[in-house]
């Protein structure tokens, strides 16, 4: 195993930008309870660049949700500053479009309104945004299922319409939280090869988070381990496999072995390695 | 070929939903007959069915008439609960410091026995229209204020956090989430609400009115008119299910997304 390369740069690698898109400085979260403080997230100084597919993965409760809900600015940090575009965060903000573990697809809106909605919210030109729609439902394979209802539709479309919302109102950044960790396995390895599409054709930074290590591996250009409550970085692992990948590149040694790499920070406190 | 269509039909017909609670009516309603002549209940105490149906059918201008005022004491205690109810339950659903407040009160005040003190709104209010007005409402309010406030408290968090994610104003977020969110509850709640109205009605007129079925029923029992009273009855219940019915057809135009709702919205698709 040893002599696998995994920082092995190859020539098809699409080149990243390094400008920052995400800093965090200092970050960490503690929630306040009836029985006392509760250290979700131990301090975190991280970067994120734009166009990056970053991948957050670590066990339940290791605060990778916290961390995701503090750059949507649903949830204040305890200490420290998160910069989305150069600006703190203090609260919601336009910049990013949010995918959460469950589609929440309104039932009473059609598929095409679904999507529709963070134009309304926000007020933006409803015909300039819904061609927008439009393109992204096609994109997504969803184009004969606008004027459906989210519960005429299966797990897999609801979360890609889902997906299509998070990304209507042209946001650098979408964040998601396990958005396929509902679906089954087969049905979550489309997933995975539609969004790693998906993310290619839109050039979108994208802040990924899952408990599934060949997930992780699968989509991520780097991938971020988090330990145990509280959470904190355990590694941060390169991805050098070419775009655009298949599913074959699960049976690639240098995906196998940086799967088991991963693995073994959560499975191996003693330190194998 | 014609003939196993026919038959067909007719299958369906008996197993069309709307004819086993009629199949089953006319099974008590026979019941109902036999016990009288088996028993020997006098007149006086029960009357039979067929004169009941006699009774309808001879004073149904009567009864027709009588129907209105208390119809539409029905209707306007009705509204005004749904009017009153649904912003109250907002109210509590939105602030902790309003339910702690008031909602203790609210279920307390559903101790006291409305029909006890329905004679003070004639007091205060007259004979006319508006003490009955007064007791549909206060019977028909709490229903739908509780199932409101449910409906509120169960909007999924998570979309709360969606919303918010998408930075949606409050009001955005309650016309867009919480409102629709609400909308079945609030609907099961209003169904339980207009039946409800329908019995404030009548115990308004019974303290205190010269019409209406209410008033019918208290005059056709002082008199030992059992058939009349019965067919008042009669009358009462069709109120009460026309009413119901009519809730339930708005339900549909207004949620046809619901789960309830969903065969009939597919078929009409």
């Amino acid at each position: 195993m040893a002599r696998t390369q995994l920082r092995l740069v190859s020539e098809a690698h699409m080149p990243q930008s390094t400008r920052p898109i995400i800093e965090m400085k200092g970050v960490s979260k503690t929630y306040r309870t009836r029985d006392g403080d509760v250290p979700s997230l131990k301090p975190i100084d991280f970067t994120i660049n734009e166009g990056e597919f970053l991948v957050v993965v670590g066990p339940s409760g290791c605060g990778k949700s916290t961390l995701l809900k503090m750059v949507a600015g649903l949830l204040p940090p305890s200490t420290g500053e998160i910069r989305v575009q150069g600006k703190v965060i203090v609260q919601p903000h336009s910049g990013v479009g949010v995918v959460f573990q469950q589609p929440l697809l309104l039932p009473w809106r059609s598929v095409f309104s679904n999507v529709m909605m963070p134009v309304e919210v926000k007020g933006l030109d409803k015909d300039v945004y819904g061609k927008r729609a439009h393109e992204l439902l096609e994109m997504a394979g969803l184009k004969d299922f606008a004027r459906k209802y989210p519960w005429q539709l299966s797990g897999g479309m609801q979360q890609r319409a889902s997906i299509c919302r998070a990304l209507v109102h042209d946001p650098k950044i979408v964040l998601m939280d396990e958005p396929f960790g509902a679906l089954d396995a087969m049905t979550r390895e489309k997933m995975n090869v539609e969004l790693q599409r998906i993310q290619r054709a839109t050039g979108k930074t994208v802040l990924f988070i899952t408990h599934s290590i060949p997930e992780a591996v699968f989509l991520a250009d780097r991938v971020m381990v988090m330990s145990e409550r509280p959470g904190t970085i355990a590694a941060v692992y390169d991805v050098e496999l070419e775009r655009p990948r298949t599913l074959d590149v699960m049976a690639d040694p240098r995906f196998v072995a940086l799967t088991q790499k991963i693995r073994h920070h959560f499975y191996a406190h003693g330190g194998l390695d | 070929m014609a003939q196993a269509k026919s038959r067909l039909s007719v299958g369906e017909i008996l197993q069309g939903p709307w004819i086993r609670p009629v199949l089953f009516l006319i099974a008590l309603i026979v019941v109902w007959d036999l016990a009288i002549r088996v028993f020997n209940i006098p007149p006086y105490q029960v009357p039979s069915p067929v004169d009941v149906v006699i009774t309808l059918y001879k004073e149904w201008p009567l009864l027709l008439r009588e129907a209105m005022p208390t119809t539409g004491a029905t209707i306007a205690g009705f509204l005004l609960s749904a009017a009153f109810g649904i912003p109250v339950a907002m109210l509590i659903a939105s602030s902790k410091t309003v339910e702690s407040y008031v909602y203790p009160l609210l279920v307390f005040s559903q101790s006291i026995p409305k029909i006890a003190i329905a004679p003070l709104f004639v007091v205060w209010f007259g004979f006319g229209i508006f003490p009955k007005v007064i007791s549909a409402f206060l019977l028909g309010f709490f229903p739908v204020v509780v199932s409101a406030v449910q409906g509120f408290k169960s909007v999924d968090p998570d979309l709360l956090d969606l919303a918010r994610a998408m930075e949606a104003k409050r009001f955005q977020t309650f016309r867009m989430v919480s409102l629709p969110f609400a909308t079945p509850a609030i609907f099961a709640g209003l169904k339980v609400s207009v039946t409800l109205a329908v019995v404030g009605a009548v115990v308004g007129e019974f303290v205190g009115s010269n019409s209406g079925i209410g008033f019918v029923l208290q005059r056709s029992i002082g008199n030992f008119e059992l058939p009349m009273m019965f067919a008042a009855l009669v009358v009462l219940s069709l109120i009460g299910v026309i009413l119901f019915w009519l809730v339930d057809v708005i339900e549909r135009v207004a949620i046809p997304w619901h789960a309830s709702q969903r065969h009939d919205f597919v078929v009409a698709a």
